[in-house]
């Protein structure tokens, strides 16, 4: 297990106040927070602060933690002494609040007792009986919107055992993903949530849809675009070219005299569904390189007699 | 390993949630939901034109997103319900912005 330098990870020396470190966690909690921050780590950075501040928001724990001493350093193979907290008696029992199970070892290792009796009585009072909903992401390309898809998703769900002791569940579920989802939306899956208690029906899974980046597509709403490079004599004289989709290439029809940025839309071959997406070709002029004695010449010829000033409307 | 593919309900534009089913799906209680009506924070649909009943309210999708943010918001931050509602907003903003911004970038990467 690793030791972990709360004060580091939040920024602070290690004489802060209470009110500092309140202010600490604030701020960092705002930029880390999952739903605002657009930082890839940010739901672990964000769970990381939460566990520092769960450990030295409460001036007991803070002092056990200290107790530790100031020479572990973080990531440092850690294991409790023998009697660490001697002399200190948790009034909370353990976990004050939060999502017990995102801390890290290191933390069950020093606060994690009497956790079962902290969370008791933690109970919705709307719905005390049914299962509660989970909800999860599951990461697709955009081409499993296209032809549908399915998935193996592996998750954690905590659960009390028999002593009242929080435990890990894994479980794998397969899951069919519909053709023509979007990003954002979601899925539910009926009685895939926490079982219910007493005999109540049992809490749903909510999967929330999100794309991988795609290499060349770029996806908004249920429509798709492409940066198409064409050659500067297909534009200017029209051409028929090949064009890639999510489901299989096309041809498209450039008219002489198309620009550098032009839109063409391929009405429909967006993501399908009842109103299908449109595809958006984004056409861009590309030169060919002027590396060799006669490419040079080529241009040259074009300056010569093709006489031409891009620059006319600037009034230069 | 099980080899059972579950199917699950798409939730997509025209699915709408009943306050209990949003409720249940947020873990949160009935009174909180109708906080963030009140609030402006959640629209019911059509709840306005007909002078519909809490009982026969329907929710969009987005309030589902909507509800979930904010209660994560408010738990997290601790943020009261008008700092919510703002957040909420502007978050929607950026991201349409962003989406907007992606579209432009396709152009200049190369």
């Amino acid at each position: 297990m690793d030791y972990k330098d709360y004060y580091k990870i939040m920024g602070i020396e290690k004489n802060a106040t209470q009110s500092e470190i309140k202010s600490a966690y604030r701020k960092l909690a705002r930029k880390y927070h999952p739903d605002v921050s657009k930082e890839t780590d940010a739901e672990i950075r964000f769970k990381e602060v939460g566990e520092a501040y769960e450990a030295l928001k409460d001036p007991e724990k803070r002092a056990a933690y200290d107790q530790l001493g100031a020479n572990w350093k973080a990531g440092q193979d850690f294991h409790p002494p023998p009697d660490w907290d001697a002399g200190f008696e948790f009034s909370g029992g353990g976990y004050t609040g939060g999502d017990a199970s995102a801390y890290s070892d290191f933390f069950e290792s020093l606060f994690g007792r009497g956790f079962g009796s902290a969370q008791h009585g933690q109970q919705h009072r709307s719905h005390s009986a049914r299962g509660e909903d989970h909800h999860a992401k599951v990461m697709i390309d955009l081409e499993d919107a296209y032809l549908g898809a399915s998935r193996s998703i592996t998750l954690q769900s905590p659960e009390l055992d028999n002593n009242g002791h929080i435990i890990n569940k894994q479980r794998t579920l397969n899951v069919k993903i519909p053709k023509g989802v979007k990003e954002g939306q979601r899925i539910r899956l009926s009685g895939q949530g926490s079982a219910g208690m007493g005999g109540a029906t049992a809490g749903d899974l909510y999967l929330e849809i999100a794309f991988n980046a795609h290499s060349i597509y770029k996806v908004d709403g249920h429509d798709v675009y492409l940066d198409l490079p064409i050659t500067p004599w297909e534009a200017a004289l029209g051409a028929k070219v090949k064009v890639p989709t999510p489901n299989g290439s096309v041809d498209l029809t450039i008219a002489a005299g198309t620009s550098s940025g032009k839109k063409l839309r391929l009405k429909g071959r967006g993501i399908p569904g009842k109103t299908p997406g449109d595809f958006y070709v984004i056409t861009q002029i590309t030169l060919p390189p002027a590396d060799n004695d006669a490419a040079k010449e080529l241009y040259r010829k074009m300056e010569q007699e093709l006489p031409y000033n891009p620059r006319s409307k600037l009034g230069v | 390993m099980q080899e059972i593919i579950l199917n699950g309900i798409l939730l997509d534009e025209e699915t709408e949630l009943s306050l209990n089913e949003l409720c249940c799906a947020v873990s949160s209680s009935a009174e909180w939901i109708i906080e963030l009506v009140e609030e402006g924070v959640l629209e019911p649909v059509e709840a306005k034109m007909f002078r519909l009943q809490q009982t026969q309210w329907r929710f969009s999708v987005n309030s589902l997103q909507r509800a979930h943010t904010a209660i994560s918001l408010q738990r997290d931050l601790g943020i009261n319900i008008a700092g919510v509602a703002l957040a909420l907003d502007l978050l929607e903003e950026i991201e349409k912005l962003e989406s907007r911004l992606a579209r432009f970038e396709i152009n200049e990467k190369s």
